[in-house]
């Protein structure tokens, strides 16, 4: 039973015919409304999360199908101890297609064993987050195009950032690509994913603590948030806080097309007034992680014979 | 320093100094009833220095938990005083069970009744990572 657990389980050519597929979608968007008639999704969610939920749950309800879950593990069985193989096996005999997120590493992993019908990680602690790459993916080829000559920025915190290790991850399979990573030297990329990621796939990259300084080289800049509990002292997170704070200033010198992401939630690290710039693009990466989500569950759903 | 030689039982030769102690450990062998004999720092031509587990019991034993400590070592099966057998004992690609993951992220930490079960994923550079967190092996050491 295919399922998805990490981005590297898709071959390049699978990730370009789901994007394929949503760009037809949001092409032809009646064409897929009666698509998962008489299906279900199952959306287990063992923490709390707003956008990949909900974004699971209307891409279901788009394709013509149902939804059925719970939001939090109080109100499944796993608060009376249920293990993640017995809740999959279990919810196989309701649904056509779940999604997992969790708490624990591999939880979505363990339930893609047990389960008889795909299960989607939606997100399994610090680990895996395979759909939000699939969402930054197709904002990148919506933005730009496609994937090859570009030079991408990654900003603030590179050490901890789940999404940022899975998209340079699933980056450096296409050729031409260049990274800029950009944080300060508390939160810089860890060295395996530069030596196992980069430097296997001969990807060039550069190092910096300056965003202003990177900002003339990018078309894309990748923010993510610096936080406060990430640093050893007050003194060093006050004196660098600022210089990850994307605003209109630092833009002055970017390249008019250039595409701003975030993966969400902000804090305060892009400034609203940033908002209204059409460079912006993080509320329309929300909107297309939808799209890969629809193209996804299709995919899957074939896959094993259940459209 | 003499140790008997043995009729019936196994003698894991060549392994790295230092990981003797390891081995006997993960092979469990402190539980066994027979002669157990842990020479360690032994003179080796091929490694300077060396450790040497003998057996005097006929036992079956896990050559994944030997690949894993030690790849190279040497297994020699006893039988009637004289050599059986020699197996060159490799990396195994899957560990089942021999060692547990640490990661306290790691589902297998609050479901108990979970394999744990580690890949070799670089094999020039000898890691093992778990199938569920991918979190890195740690504890070849002891």
């Amino acid at each position: 039973m295919r399922s998805l657990i990490d981005i590297g389980d898709f071959t390049v050519d699978e990730i370009n015919e789901l994007i394929a597929t949503a760009n037809d979608i949001i092409a032809h968007p009646q064409a897929y409304s009666e698509k998962c008639k008489g299906k279900k999704l199952a959306s287990l969610f063992f923490e709390p999360s707003t956008r990949t939920r909900l974004s699971f749950e209307a891409a279901m309800l788009e394709l013509g199908g149902s939804v059925i879950g719970f939001s939090e593990a109080a109100s499944s069985s796993a608060a009376k101890g249920e293990s993640v193989a017995d809740t999959a096996r279990t919810v196989s005999c309701y649904a056509d297609i779940i999604a997992m997120r969790h708490p624990k590493e591999g939880a979505p992993y363990v339930a893609s064993l047990n389960a008889t019908i795909p299960v989607i990680n939606a997100g399994d602690g610090g680990h895996n987050h395979p759909t939000q790459t699939l969402a930054d993916l197709l904002t990148i080829y919506r933005e730009k195009g496609g994937f090859e000559n570009l030079t991408v920025g990654f900003c603030g915190d590179l050490k901890f950032g789940r999404t940022v290790h899975s998209l340079i991850n699933a980056l450096s399979r296409y050729s031409g690509i260049k990274v800029v990573l950009i944080s300060p030297d508390e939160l810089k990329l860890p060295s395996y994913v530069k030596k196992d990621v980069l430097a296997k796939n001969g990807i060039p990259y550069e190092q910096t603590g300056d965003l202003e300084g990177a900002m003339p080289t990018l078309d894309i800049l990748y923010m993510t948030r610096v936080q406060r509990e990430r640093f050893f002292n007050e003194e060093d997170y006050l004196r660098l806080k600022d210089s990850y704070i994307l605003d209109m200033k630092k833009l002055k010198t970017a390249k008019p097309d250039l595409s701003i992401m975030h993966p969400l939630p902000r804090v305060n690290e892009i400034s609203t007034e940033v908002d209204s710039d059409p460079r912006a693009c993080y509320f329309k990466q929300v909107l297309y992680g939808k799209y890969m989500r629809m193209a996804l569950i299709l995919k899957l759903l074939s896959e094993a014979g259940r459209l | 320093m003499n140790i008997d030689s043995i009729t019936n039982g196994i003698v894991i030769d060549h392994i790295s100094a230092g990981r003797g102690m390891r081995l006997y450990e993960l092979l469990e062998l402190d539980k066994l009833d027979c002669s157990v004999a842990i020479i360690k720092n032994v003179v080796s031509k091929k490694l300077g220095k060396k450790d040497i587990i003998k057996i005097d019991a006929d036992i079956s034993l896990n050559m994944d938990v030997i690949g894993y400590v030690d790849p190279g070592v040497t297994v020699n099966i006893i039988r009637n005083g004289s050599l059986e057998e020699k197996r060159r004992i490799d990396k195994p690609a899957i560990l089942r069970n021999v060692i547990k993951c640490r990661n306290p992220r790691c589902i297998t930490s609050t479901e108990q009744e979970l394999d744990h079960i580690f890949k070799l994923t670089d094999a020039q550079k000898d890691i093992y990572r778990c199938v569920y967190c991918e979190a890195k092996a740690t504890d070849r050491e002891g």
